[in-house]
């Protein structure tokens, strides 16, 4: 079986630190790392792997830094990686996006499973998996929870709001994972020196045979400004000579505010 | 500009219809909306002019909706089409987008109208920031939660009702079983009081410290996300990939306030936190913080709750 998972490197969310006056989040010089989400999406078709054999490859539309950032996923357990890296391709959304993948899965070979995560977590738009699976007219299976395939099938249980519902589907199919379908492994020293060793291949647009200006024309959604919103609480710090004392404070407090 | 609205969830629908009318007023235009095998004329009353109705479409399967969804946007020929951001919606959304091979923004939480265009917002980068995003192409795709938008009061209004006649297509994946979730997943997001655990308690046992208050103030109890994901002490937490709360009171105990967490509970009205480090990010983000371990504060706070007049 043939798995292509398909991951994004964003800025460390974790590291990002806000502009003091525009409060807009400075990404420059932030570490990037795989996506949580897509870790697990990545984590989920090895552990396929391991169960029923074949290959994994990791794909990305990214730029100079996703090679790096994408090291991880050969360390966890990748075959290869394919990477998109067409500065012309920069700042796509996710309708010209999803033609770009589109036209890397078709050129990165046959396939049973594409897997991704349910979103990333710096656009949190969960649109590529839906996106993609309506491109390559094929089954779409969104927040995976648990994932198996026998049988020329997948076999998935799915974790929507009011039910776990368990679905059926030929295979290939295009599922995405929730972040609870597993815990991604971390890999050690001897995987990390052999993640070098294996292939990363780069295409630019040309390679994968689009026309870069015609893509980037189907791009419509604008970013026109990002900022972190004002957080207009009150800050006011319960102290006491005792926790007693500090508690019976807390409550008065909540009995005026009218909320207990 | 002229609007389409669908969604399987009908409030949802109806909520959307409520902003897509008062929007259209602005604008001079139309709203058509897409029921889904339900009275149309409840439609007309939420304010659509017109409304589509298809049939056969059963239980929800992205496909067929998917389909459906398409063949009413060529037949209103819309400028945007809002749909609803619940799971179901933001699978369906861009799929929809995808068919039409148009510009889709997902699970927003706002949209105004700056210079004829629609500007929406949306969180982005873990839910620490919002986005402002617009779109260039006809139509647009545009989704939105449940409780985005009040419904309007329903009134008297004419509007045409037109059924589709539509070839559905046999949904490829088979839902071979459907099991209830535990009714207390649900009632977090609609609780007016939460208490929530994090890492700052030790062991599953503890649990019975928040357990105690709850019952007291009739609450809910939370979690982060490490508390069930990692340890499985509870079902479901609280933050961006979990549930996102909007209570009264928001109690944060023992919680260190990731921007994953704090982004669940952005809209509490009051939040509370309890933690013994005086520099976890929780206290900078809420109303009312107590700087102390909770295995003292907790039951001192059970105590002074009892004893309140």
């Amino acid at each position: 079986m043939r798995q292509i998972v398909l991951l994004k490197d964003i800025p460390d969310l974790t590291e990002i630190k806000l502009d003091s006056q525009t409060r807009a989040p400075i990404i420059e010089g932030v570490k990037r790392r795989i996506s949580e989400v897509d870790k697990r999406a990545l984590e989920a078709a090895i552990r396929l792997k391991e169960k029923v054999g074949g290959e994994v490859v990791a794909l990305s539309l990214g730029d100079d830094k996703t090679k790096t950032a994408l090291l991880e996923a050969l360390a966890m357990g990748a075959d290869a990686v394919y990477i998109v890296n067409e500065p012309e391709l920069k700042g796509l959304d996710t309708n010209a996006t999803s033609k770009v993948l589109e036209a890397a899965v078709k050129h990165a070979g046959d396939y049973d499973l594409i897997i991704a995560g349910e979103m990333t977590l710096d656009s949190l738009s969960s649109q590529i998996g839906p996106r993609l699976a309506q491109l390559l007219d094929i089954p779409q299976i969104t927040y995976v929870k648990e994932l198996n395939v026998a049988d020329g099938k997948v076999r998935a249980v799915r974790d929507l709001e009011d039910v776990d519902e368990v679905v059926e589907a030929a295979l290939p199919a295009v599922v995405s994972v929730v972040r609870e379908i597993n815990e991604p492994r971390i890999p050690n020293l001897m995987s990390i020196m052999r993640a070098k060793r294996k292939p990363q291949t780069v295409w630019g647009a040309g390679d994968i045979g689009l026309d870069a200006s015609e893509v980037k024309s189907q791009s419509y959604v604008q970013i026109t400004s990002v900022s972190a919103p004002k957080v207009e609480r009150k800050q006011i710090r319960i102290e006491g000579e005792s926790v007693e004392e500090a508690a019976s404070k807390l409550v008065e407090a909540l009995m005026q505010e009218g909320v207990i | 500009m002229s609007f389409l609205v669908f969604s399987e969830d009908r409030e949802l629908a109806f909520q959307l219809l409520g902003k897509a009318r008062e929007l259209a007023d602005k604008m001079g235009s139309e709203v058509a909306a897409l029921a889904a095998g339900s009275d149309p004329m409840e439609y007309v009353s939420q304010g659509a002019d017109k409304v589509y109705t298809v049939s056969g479409l059963g239980g929800f399967n992205v496909e067929p909706y998917g389909a459906a969804v398409v063949e009413a946007v060529k037949a209103a020929n819309p400028s945007t089409v809002f749909m609803g951001a619940t799971k179901r919606g933001k699978e369906l959304a861009p799929r929809v987008a995808s068919s039409l091979g148009v510009g889709c923004m997902n699970d927003c939480s706002g949209v105004e109208l700056e210079e004829g265009k629609i500007v929406v917002e949306r969180l982005t980068y873990g839910g620490s920031t919002v986005a402002k995003e617009t779109s260039t192409s006809t139509p647009t795709v545009i989704s939105f939660p449940p409780r985005c938008f009040e419904k309007l009061e329903p009134v008297e209004r004419t509007g045409e009702v037109v059924e589709l006649e539509l070839d559905l297509p046999e949904p490829r994946v088979k839902v071979v079983e459907s099991r209830e979730k535990p009714k207390s997943t649900a009632d977090l997001e609609s609780a007016s009081i939460i208490v929530s655990a994090g890492r700052g308690f030790k062991a599953k046992e503890d649990l019975r410290l928040l357990e105690e208050i709850a019952e007291i103030l009739d609450a809910q109890i939370g979690c982060t996300r490490p508390i069930s994901a990692d340890l499985g002490w509870m079902d479901q937490w609280v933050g961006i990939s979990g549930k996102k709360v909007k209570p009264s009171l928001y109690v944060a105990c023992g919680v260190s306030g990731t921007i994953q967490h704090v982004a669940g509970i952005r809209d509490s009205q009051i939040i509370v936190s309890i933690n013994s480090d005086e520099r976890a990010s929780i206290h900078g983000i809420s109303d009312y913080s107590l700087v102390g371990d909770i295995y003292e504060v907790l039951p001192a706070l059970t105590k002074a709750l009892r004893e309140r007049a």
